[in-house]
């Protein structure tokens, strides 16, 4: 499905590493998130997905995981990890300005970009202090809420894109609830350098559990026809 | 940002960005508007005339002779609803009023802090919404009434193990889509900062109260003190009081099943990462997915435990120790008849472990035990179970 996703003009990939309890995920992923752990994923077989990808494709990947996953591989030991099988950068959806030193420093440390968050609910002063310490991109949360399809174009998104924009030369990707080509345009004609679809994917995959051809031609002609819609 | 969100490693604030405007709003109101001649003269209102403190601290004549030492019960049985779990529900709904704040979500697991938002949510004129594990649901089907007739909506959660770990995961999902004008009402000592805190502070009534009653009645300090701890706000509220004091303090984890077995032991065989927030004491596997805990005690079934728990114990101030299904339902027995009052099988652990500890005591030494709720809402599981033995 990486392959998938990279051959039909993704310009950066993320990759879930799932935890149990996703407070920052709607019900398509916790679905999918469930699928996974039972299936046996973990941080070893994570490693190891993106090393076989990584062998066949220079397309930069992040991964996109929770504090806990982390915390027990040992931040160290995870970072380093990560970038010896080829990612280019790590989120950690519930590690908030508050947490993030030791996260960031082992991800420089191991010569990886931190991907922090940012949202419309981030004061000024914090949007500061996270522009000093993110790497790679910013990761804008484009909707208040968990990920999932919503369709919307979120006015507070468009604002807080405008806003970054202002003070930062970071590339900022909105993500969260994003699945329509009129978001993909709206927002990137405020001034976002891409979008992050997740949802809107993974529930292409949901719908076709069994029939793997389908769900790769299914989640190719969606990735295609969002890559068209970036101005 | 906020600062000092820690217990020495333990705590912090593990969540999306997008609720850090909302704890530091929270955090804002913890310290400026509690403190405060205004709010403390409302919370006083509500505890004494309204929720019926202070609570006895009762010598209990026949334990004290069964055990062989001084056997003191502090009755938060007793508390309008049944539960310590209103001194914090009254305290934070007071808050979230003064914040402005329209709306109250709260998950439960065995209804109790379920029902004591419900309460406070009437009492104070707010909207109540309470996330609830289908399972749990289906178990607790009084709790679940009472919630309804109290006014509050009650909102079945069908993710994950739909018990009260995903309750949490449920409440803290609507609270970031819903932070300008809800208040995420969280019933124990975990989650992020300032919860940790604010609860503690609201519960630790109960360890004050206790303090001057033992004073009064004993011209001393007890020798030991015993509380059940699932999230841990009883135990801290009781033990805060007594930290700097030279009484032993113990905490009653739920052991479950016994030794291999299922369990909700969370610091006596726990392992510490991050879960709903906060850094602390888990139950997990090797790659930090968190794992089902188990208790005959909806209660104390919760794979995590507060952050400040964790630090007592690495520090060696408290002492815990696990109590099996088996004893708490032997306690609960036992409490019933030998003194007449039906606990609940979350404080039947701490009236387990009290009965070991006593073992150690002189006929003169004092021991107190937490008596967190009564045992009403369990007496058809326990007769359902102990069947045989009633």
């Amino acid at each position: 499905m990486i392959r998938e996703v990279d051959r039909a003009g993704a310009d950066v990939i993320e990759v879930v590493m799932p935890f149990s309890d996703p407070v920052a995920d709607g019900p398509v992923m916790q679905q999918a998130i469930q699928r996974a752990l039972s299936a046996g994923m973990n941080t070893d077989s994570l490693f190891s997905l993106i090393r076989d990808f990584r062998a066949e494709s220079e397309t930069p990947l992040v991964i996109l995981t929770y504090a806990n996953p982390v915390v027990q591989k040992g931040l160290g030991a995870f970072y380093r990890d990560a970038a010896r099988a080829g990612a280019d950068g790590v989120a950690v959806a519930d590690v908030p300005l508050e947490e993030t030193e030791p996260f960031c420093k082992a991800a420089r440390d191991a010569g990886i970009d931190p991907i922090l968050f940012v949202s419309q609910t981030t004061s000024d002063k914090r949007l500061e202090m996270i522009i000093e310490r993110a790497g790679g991109f910013l990761y804008l949360v484009a909707a208040l809420g968990v990920t999932g399809v919503r369709g919307e174009v979120d006015p507070a998104t468009i604002e807080c894109i405008r806003r970054i924009k202002g003070i930062s030369s970071l590339p900022v990707v909105p993500g969260f609830g994003i699945s329509s080509s009129h978001q993909v345009q709206a927002y990137s004609q405020a001034g976002a350098d891409g979008v992050i679809v997740g949802s809107a994917i993974v529930k292409e995959v949901g719908d076709r559990v069994g029939r793997p051809g389908e769900m790769r031609i299914a989640v190719g002609e969606m990735v295609r026809a969002l890559v068209a819609d970036i101005v | 940002m906020i600062e000092s969100t820690r217990f020495g490693e333990y705590g912090g604030c593990f969540v999306p960005e997008t609720l850090m405007a909302a704890l530091e709003e929270l955090e804002e109101g913890f310290r400026t508007i509690v403190p405060g001649p205004a709010f403390q003269e409302e919370m006083d209102y509500y505890l004494h005339e309204y929720a019926g403190r202070k609570t006895p601290l009762t010598f209990c004549r026949n334990l004290s002779r069964d055990l062989g030492c001084r056997v003191y019960l502090k009755r938060e049985d007793l508390l309008h609803s049944g539960a310590h779990k209103l001194n914090n529900a009254l305290g934070q709904a007071l808050l979230a009023k003064c914040m402005g704040k329209r709306r109250i979500i709260a998950e439960t697991g065995a209804g109790q802090h379920g029902v004591a938002t419900a309460i406070a949510g009437a009492a104070l004129g707010m909207n109540v919404e309470v996330y609830m594990g289908e399972e749990d649901i289906a178990r607790q089907a009084l709790n679940v009434a009472r919630m309804r007739m109290l006014g509050a909506n009650v909102l079945p959660v069908r993710s994950g193990s739909r018990t009260l770990k995903d309750a949490i995961n449920e409440a803290l999902r609507d609270w970031v889509a819903n932070v300008h004008d809800t208040h995420y009402l969280i019933g124990s000592v975990v989650g992020p900062h300032p919860f940790p805190t604010l609860v503690r502070d609201f519960q630790t009534v109960i360890g004050r109260e206790t303090r001057a009653q033992v004073l009064e009645k004993e011209g001393r300090l007890p020798d030991a003190i015993v509380a059940c701890v699932g999230g841990g706000s009883n135990a801290i509220g009781m033990f805060t009081p007594f930290l700097g004091d030279p009484t032993r303090l113990f905490g009653a984890e739920a052991g479950g099943e016994g030794p291999g077995g299922r369990h909700g032991a969370t610091l006596c065989r726990g392992r510490p990462g991050v879960l709903h927030g906060t850094y602390t004491y888990l139950i997990q596997d090797a790659f930090g997915q968190i794992l089902e805990s188990h208790s005959i005690s909806a209660g104390l079934d919760y794979p995590g435990v507060g952050p400040e728990h964790s630090y007592l114990m690495d520090k060696g101030r408290v002492t815990y120790r696990e109590v099996t299904d088996d004893e708490a339902i032997d306690s609960f027995l036992y409490l019933s008849r030998t003194e007449g009052i039906i606990p609940a099988l979350e404080s039947a652990h701490a009236v387990s472990l009290a009965r070991n500890i006593a073992q150690d005591l002189g006929k003169d030494d004092i021991l107190i035990v937490n008596l967190s709720g009564r045992g009403d809402k369990d007496v058809s599981q326990v007769a359902a179970l102990a069947g045989d033995c009633l």
